[in-house]
């Protein structure tokens, strides 16, 4: 794992359908200041920036980092761009560390944004590359079956997802920067709402968002600011997405990857260990899947803990306090957003959704076909 | 810092034009050459760089891992960049010191597209891209800006274009000729020319470098620096960050032998050659560098990897392999290799 790396400063935008007040390099420097001012640094103490999107198409701005390093005050300093799908927010925290953890700099700020409402996503998603046709629209239409299948395979009862919808649209009426805030959501309210990709309704997925987010990492000699929030363990996964007999509802990368951060985290009963999690969630139903994948639950055995009120806030195992991605989707920020909202619930600095007394979080994201992972653990103790 | 070196390098025969290859296909003769060549079937890092508008979809490097064969899963990432920084990304992922080996590949089939138009897409999406200036014509500022003189362009080019033929991986491209401008003051050969290819590279770690290879390419200083977007920010003339990113690297510690440079633009050779403050004696891409094959995204990859080649072969002691990124140099990466 290399040296020891701690985030010392967070910064995010209050998400929201669109900020036309911004350019895409004022969305980004509003995080990146807010990320420095919680560090007490300024942009001279930044070695280097790392900054991560979803595909390119999504703004039309092919290599932003050419763009954005104005912006960043990365001009004389170096500066890489992370793209790994869906899962990209958390890899370019991951790379941002690697740069610690490899003691080549001291501190380095990561930054991941989507500007949504400057694009259609959707759209961006649907066009493919020459000779393999689009049978699909966008994110939903490619995870619907996957869902589908998870049902069939658990035997869960058809109501599970869209408590989730309900639990984390919940939280984020706690959470100052969330985007949906839905006061009085109920299962009666999600239900109402029209089918998208079955069994996906629109309240069972995640909006579209325009945001950003930013955090200062540093070596363990190079504190500043509050609280740290220690890096305890860190990897990536990738499998192909065309690989006849992988099993795209609990994804061997997926499992590989957390196998990965718990060995080097020391954890061995995630469900008992970890204090938070903040799990990329897009539909609802990838609560339930991603439990199993993770290791909190048994195989078949996800739902379960979603219906038995584990993974609320107040649960003994809470999941996505923050509202999470079916609350706020930038869709390149959104991995980000879950390693930071991780750190801010072990620096004790999650506000009304502090999960009390959190000392190790887990940070989650996954992109592509199910097939990237990027997963980080953070603690409140030096490890 | 831990020792890395380039232990293997392998690329395509580059093709001027679309062959009917997808990206997949491209890649995976250069993957398996290196997996040959060092005997290794897994690596402790994988790293890529592409870019999606070559391929003009969303998640083009997606399929490649399908060529690498990702099973089982594989810890793996991915830059939007050209792969030296792919490389770079790996290189900072060996120095934690759990893992030994990695594979580092980059590819682009610029053939599918109108590369001059999409570079555009490239510049500040408000005030500079609805302009509609395109690579060619900002590579024409600068050019202007460097006073280059003509005689000395034609050289370099048909050079280039000489060392392309005998380099059977690059495009045969006859001696520069013709009085017509592209945009002045630059003429159609001094722009590198649109090529579909792929490269690779492995790079190992102390003993695993030794025991896979006699003469590994030992990386002795890697660092890349940016530059203000803005064009007016700038003095075309000089690569800044070329030259701060060569002293971070070290490359003046020593004689540099040979220098790959990721010149896509003649009048850049001249830039980067004072940026880096290379001698005469320094001969300047020997594989006839882009201005003969031009695989972007890929580009920047096969110089580090035609540099190291040369110390594998035993034709050089010490040189560099440089890459550059974004509209006139904007951004700069050089790679010291030692025998």
């Amino acid at each position: 794992m290399g040296n020891p790396c701690a985030v010392i400063g967070i910064g995010q935008t209050h998400y929201t359908t669109k900020r036309r007040d911004v350019s895409i390099a004022g969305l980004v420097r509003e995080a990146a200041l807010r990320a420095l001012q919680d560090a007490g640094l300024t942009w001279k103490d930044i070695d280097a920036v790392v900054i991560g999107k979803a595909p390119d198409l999504f703004e039309g701005v092919m290599m932003p980092e050419a763009y954005l390093a104005d912006a960043l005050g990365a001009a004389g300093k170096p500066m890489m761009r992370v793209h790994t799908a869906g899962s990209v927010g958390g890899s370019t925290a991951l790379v941002g560390a690697s740069l610690i953890q490899g003691g080549v700099h001291d501190r380095v700020l990561v930054v991941a944004f989507e500007k949504q409402s400057e694009s259609n996503a959707t759209w961006a998603l649907s066009t493919h590359l020459p000779f393999s046709a689009s049978l699909v629209v966008g994110a939903g239409g490619y995870f619907a079956p996957h869902i589908r299948e998870y049902i069939r395979r658990s035997g869960a009862p058809e109501h599970i997802g869209h408590l989730v919808a309900v639990k984390d649209r919940r939280n984020a009426l706690k959470n100052p920067y969330a985007h949906l805030r839905i006061p009085g959501i109920d299962r009666k309210m999600v239900e109402s709402t029209p089918m998208l990709w079955e069994p996906i309704r629109y309240l069972d997925t995640c909006p579209s968002s325009d945001g950003a987010c930013a955090m200062v990492l540093a070596a363990g000699d190079k504190l500043t600011g509050s609280t740290p929030a220690w890096v305890l363990g860190t990897a990536m996964r990738s499998e192909p997405i065309f690989r006849a007999g992988r099993d795209t509802v609990n994804p061997q990368g997926g499992k590989d990857c957390a196998a990965d951060v718990y060995r080097q985290a020391g954890i061995t009963d995630p469900r008992r260990e970890i204090d938070v999690a903040e799990v990329y969630v897009p539909f609802s139903w990838y609560e339930p899947m991603w439990l199993e994948n993770l290791g909190f639950a048994a195989e078949g055995e996800g739902w379960k803990l979603t219906e038995s009120g584990a993974t609320a806030l107040d649960g003994d195992i809470p999941w996505n306090a923050s509202g999470g991605v079916l609350s706020s989707n930038p869709i390149g920020a959104s991995g980000l957003i879950r390693f930071a909202e991780a750190a801010l619930q072990v620096r004790g600095m999650a506000g009304e959704h502090q999960v009390d007394g959190a000392r190790r979080a887990l940070g989650h994201a996954y992109g592509g076909g199910a097939q990237f992972f990027a997963m980080w653990m953070v603690g409140s103790d030096r490890p | 810092m831990r020792e890395i070196a380039v232990v293997a390098f392998a690329q395509t025969r580059h093709s001027a034009t679309d062959q009917g290859q997808s990206e997949p296909e491209l890649i995976l003769p250069p993957l398996d050459e290196v997996r040959e060549k060092t005997g290794l079937r897994k690596f402790g890092f994988t790293c890529s760089g592409s870019c999606d508008y070559l391929a003009g979809a969303p998640f083009s490097f997606v399929s490649a891992l399908d060529a690498l064969g990702a099973w089982p899963p594989i810890s793996e990432s991915h830059v939007e960049m050209d792969a030296a920084w792919a490389l770079y990304e790996a290189w900072v992922r060996l120095q934690h010191g759990d893992v030994d080996s990695a594979l580092v590949y980059g590819f682009g089939k610029s053939s599918q597209g109108d590369l001059r138009e999409i570079m555009t897409l490239q510049l500040d999406p408000y005030y500079l891209a609805p302009l509609g200036l395109d690579q060619v014509s900002y590579a024409a500022l600068q050019a202007s800006a460097a006073k280059v003189d003509r005689a000395r362009l034609d050289e370099i080019v048909r050079r280039s274009r000489a060392d392309g033929r005998a380099n059977p991986y690059a495009l045969d491209l006859p001696d520069p000729g013709g009085d017509a401008f592209e945009v002045e003051p630059l003429r159609p050969y001094d722009i590198a020319p649109v090529t579909d290819g792929a490269a690779a590279v492995v790079l190992a770690a102390g003993d695993l470098a030794r025991e896979l290879c006699e003469r590994p390419a030992w990386i002795t200083g890697i660092a890349h620096r940016i530059e203000p977007h803005y064009l007016g920010m700038r003095d075309l003339a000089r690569s800044a960050s070329a030259a701060e990113a060569a002293r971070a690297a070290g490359a003046g510690k020593g004689h540099v032998d040979v220098a790959e440079l990721h010149t896509q633009f003649s009048h850049e050779e001249p830039i980067l050659r004072q940026a880096l403050e290379l001698p005469e004696s320094t001969v300047v891409n020997p594989s006839g560098g882009p201005l003969a094959a031009n695989p972007v995204m890929a580009t920047g990859l096969i110089r580090v990897g035609e540099a190291a080649q040369r110390i594998l072969d035993g034709a050089a002691s010490r040189t560099i392999g440089h890459a550059s990124s974004g509209p006139c140099l904007q951004h700069n990466l050089v790679t010291v290799m030692e025998a």
